[in-house]
């Protein structure tokens, strides 16, 4: 090679990273990314986000791995194929201006849901977004609830908060119960996300308030990627709500959700999601696809306890499980999935029995509507190790008319002769004479089955935190309607 | 306050009701009687609206109004109330929630005041009370695990609240215990009055010793075949259907003391 050759090259080689850079730099800059994916706009993302290195790094290796995947087709569900290529990876929170100014520029629809849903006039104007700078009681309670839980010790923040102020935990934990490689969606999310919650108790800390409920407005545009990591520390406890039942509504049609628990020695998490993204018009047009990945990991004597209600999105994939690593622990997954019109679910739990005498209790309630297809997916897997490990299952299925469907896909593995497993599954209809019987006594017919539905969910209900409970009757009767004839 | 005239009606497209006229007017006590599939469910049935139970022929009447044009909760909101031979169980629907639901229906729709849950409460443990239910029934699931008599005294209980302007009781006796009759018997003379009409099935004598009819017929073959006084029901405890039927039902309603 000439010399002039090797100057030939380097010139390239500066030329080609100067238009890269400019490239970047403009990325870096402006408001939104131009839809598509690489590694630039994963740097960018990064980038935005003032993030170290061995984030960057991590992200970037996710990618990679990501790209050698295969989009998953075993769901009970059918999508035409999501164009990754289309989607802009990072956008900035609108501006005040952007906003709508009042709630008369608010879609009517979506004010007559919050209506029903009797939720407060102020808190519907931060779930549609409105631009208002006065400063909301929720925010000064807010402030409140952050001081008390800062005097427990307990850190709740967004995730890119915690990657800058506690580094060391996020560093230790995040992916460590969702490997970035797990799954197709999972592996997209650990290149990609934006944000999402953090939260560590402290050992033998009782977090003195139910984290989230009043935080979940202000939290509620964490956009399409979000990842959720929770840490309890040995012997503490933590109840955390996911969610809201305001129906939410979002440009982006693609979600893939990553949330990790992770229980140490003796600490209990209990996890309660309300989920009720656009499902989309009645044949499903619009509606969110909503593939989320959920898992915790019990160590020694520690609890997990799952709770969903899942009225929304047009397509929900998802599958909350729990690796009940620690000998003693325990897993639970308490679930109302409700589907109408044209909308699919395909959800369930894996309890992963590792030590010995842990034990799982599932159950499952899938209502179904309109010409919705609801199925419930559960694997139970009993270890080798796991000596006197317990299951219990119960799958009931309640079918609303004809022309929906409802599907039941147990899958029991076990590989210690001690371990037990029962499972029971039911599917009914709400019956003539139940209807019958709430007419002749003046009810109405939606009440009605909004009523019985509600009666048929009350196991799982039951183990939502109270306000919730009543918000999820609410959200199922407003849900229901039509449902009927 | 309930005008029946010439009335047919099929259950599922079978003809059952063949001409049956009856008139009951406020105060009035009414029991029905017949043998076993004679059509006196069916009756119950299509005055409340239920679902497959159509009225081909004549007309039935309530307030005025054309039942055959209301939708059964619109007849209950009328005051319209029928106690069921069969109670349903609703499971995970507490009673309370139940009652709840139901009286804020019909409540509202007569015009009257509505009650706070602390007066809700209050009214439904002492409409417990009157049927000798334990309060603890309000909690459980509609008629959920209750048993037999349990399940009709619970249908008491809910008329009793709901102050129905008609009570309609079919066989509300059956699978009571002597005790729980007498109870229950109490339960539905209490609600006897000017404004009030009540019609009982039944096919026992004994319970119209506690609540005593001004009226009584007997069915057969879905038509109204006999009507006399209360001494009517002592004649057929005494001489059954046989006499008044030709034997075409077959049944002395004697067989259904387990119903
Ligand atoms: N869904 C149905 N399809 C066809 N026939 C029916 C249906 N329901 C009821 N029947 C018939 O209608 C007739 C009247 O039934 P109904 O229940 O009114 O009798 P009943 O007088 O109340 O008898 P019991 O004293 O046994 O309660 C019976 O012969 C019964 O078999
Ligand atoms: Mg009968």
């Amino acid at each position: 090679m000439s010399s002039q050759a090797e100057l030939d090259n380097s010139e390239l080689d500066r030329v080609i990273r100067s238009e890269y850079e400019a490239g970047f730099t403009t990325l870096v800059e402006s408001d939104t990314l131009p839809p598509g994916l690489s590694e630039d706009v994963i740097r960018a993302i990064s980038a935005k986000k003032g993030e170290p290195e061995w984030l960057l790094e991590w992200r970037l290796e996710a990618y990679r791995n990501w790209q050698t995947m295969q989009e998953p087709n075993w769901a009970h569900v059918e999508y035409p194929p999501v164009d990754l290529n289309a989607i802009s990876y990072y956008s900035a929170p609108k501006s005040m201006e952007d906003r709508p100014q009042s709630l008369d520029e608010v879609d009517p629809e979506l004010l007559e849901t919050y209506k029903k849903l009797g939720i407060p006039l102020h808190e519907q104007e931060m779930l549609a977004g409105v631009a208002v700078d006065a400063v909301f009681d929720s925010v000064s309670v807010a402030t409140t609830f952050k001081s008390k839980l800062a005097e427990a010790g307990v850190i709740f923040c967004s995730i890119s908060e915690a990657v800058h102020e506690h580094p060391e935990l996020v560093k230790k934990y995040l992916g460590s119960v969702v490997p970035k490689g797990d799954n197709y969606f999972a592996g997209l999310n650990s290149a990609v996300f934006t944000d999402g919650s953090f939260v560590y108790i402290p050992k033998g800390v009782r977090c003195p308030m139910e984290l989230s409920t009043y935080f979940r407005i202000n939290e509620a545009n964490t956009g399409q990627f979000e990842r959720t990591l929770i840490v309890a520390d040995e012997g503490s406890y933590v109840s955390y709500l996911e969610g809201c039942t305001a129906p939410q509504r979002d440009e982006n049609q693609l979600h893939a959700a990553v949330v990790e628990l992770v229980a140490l020695p003796g600490a209990e998490i209990k996890y309660s999601t309300v989920q009720n993204w656009y499902p989309g018009d009645e044949d499903g047009k619009g509606g969110i696809y909503n593939f989320v990945t959920k898992r915790g990991v019990a160590h020694d004597n520690a609890k997990i306890s799952w709770t969903q209600v899942e009225t929304g999105s047009a397509i929900t994939w998802k599958y909350p499980s729990v690796v009940l690593r620690g000998d003693n622990s325990v897993g639970e997954f308490y679930s109302v999935a409700l589907t109408r019109h044209a909308q699919q679910a395909d959800t369930g739990t894996k309890m992963i029995h590792l030590g010995r005498n842990t034990k799982s209790t599932i159950v499952s309630k899938g209502i179904s509507a309109g010409k919705s297809s609801n199925a419930y997916r559960g694997l139970v897997r009993m270890g080798p190790r796991a000596e006197n490990a317990r299951n219990f299952t119960q799958c009931d299925s309640l079918l609303l008319g004809d022309t929906c469907g409802a599907h039941t896909f147990p899958y029991i593995e076990t590989k210690h002769p001690s371990a037990t497993v029962e499972h029971e599954a039911t599917t009914s209809k709400v019956s003539d004479d139940q209807l019958f019987l709430c007419r002749q006594r003046g009810i109405d017919p939606e009440k009605a089955i909004s009523m019985i539905v509600n009666g048929f969910c009350k196991e799982v209900f039951k183990e939502l935190p109270m306000e919730f409970a009543v918000e999820a009757g609410k959200l199922l009767e407003v849900s229901l309607e039509g449902a009927v004839g | 306050m309930l005008e029946i005239r010439d009335l047919h009606a099929s259950v599922a497209g079978e003809p059952i009701l063949k001409g049956l006229s009856l008139t009951v007017k406020p105060s009035e006590v009414h029991a029905i009687m017949g043998p076993n599939g004679s059509g006196k469910s069916t009756l119950a049935n299509v005055l409340a609206g239920r679902d497959n139970y159509e009225i081909t022929g004549g007309e039935a009447l309530f307030e005025g109004k054309s039942l055959a044009e209301l939708e059964p909760e619109e007849r209950a909101q009328l005051g319209l109330f029928l106690a069921f031979q069969y109670p349903v169980e609703i499971p995970g629907v507490s009673n309370m929630e139940f009652l709840k639901a139901a009286l804020e229906a019909t409540r509202a729709a007569q015009g009257k005041e509505e009650w706070d849950s602390v007066t809700l409460l209050r009214k439904a443990r002492e409409a417990c009370k009157q049927v000798d239910l334990d309060p603890q029934f309000l909690k459980r699931g509609v008629n959920e695990g209750f048993s037999g008599g349990e399940k009709k005294r619970n249908e008491i209980m809910q008329m009793l609240l709901m102050e129905p302007k008609l009570a309609l009781l079919d066989e509300t006796d059956s699978g009571l215990d002597i005790d729980a009759l007498q109870t229950v018997a109490k339960g539905v003379n209490s609600l006897r009055g000017p404004e009030r009409g009540i019609v009982l099935v039944t096919h026992y004598q004994r319970l119209l010793d506690y609540i005593v009819p001004d009226h009584v017929h007997v069915l057969s073959g879905g038509r109204i075949v006999k009507s006399g006084g209360k001494e009517l029901a002592l004649e057929l405890e005494q001489h059954g259907y046989g006499w008044l039927t030709g034997g075409q039902d077959g049944g002395n309603g004697k067989e259904d003391r387990t119903a």
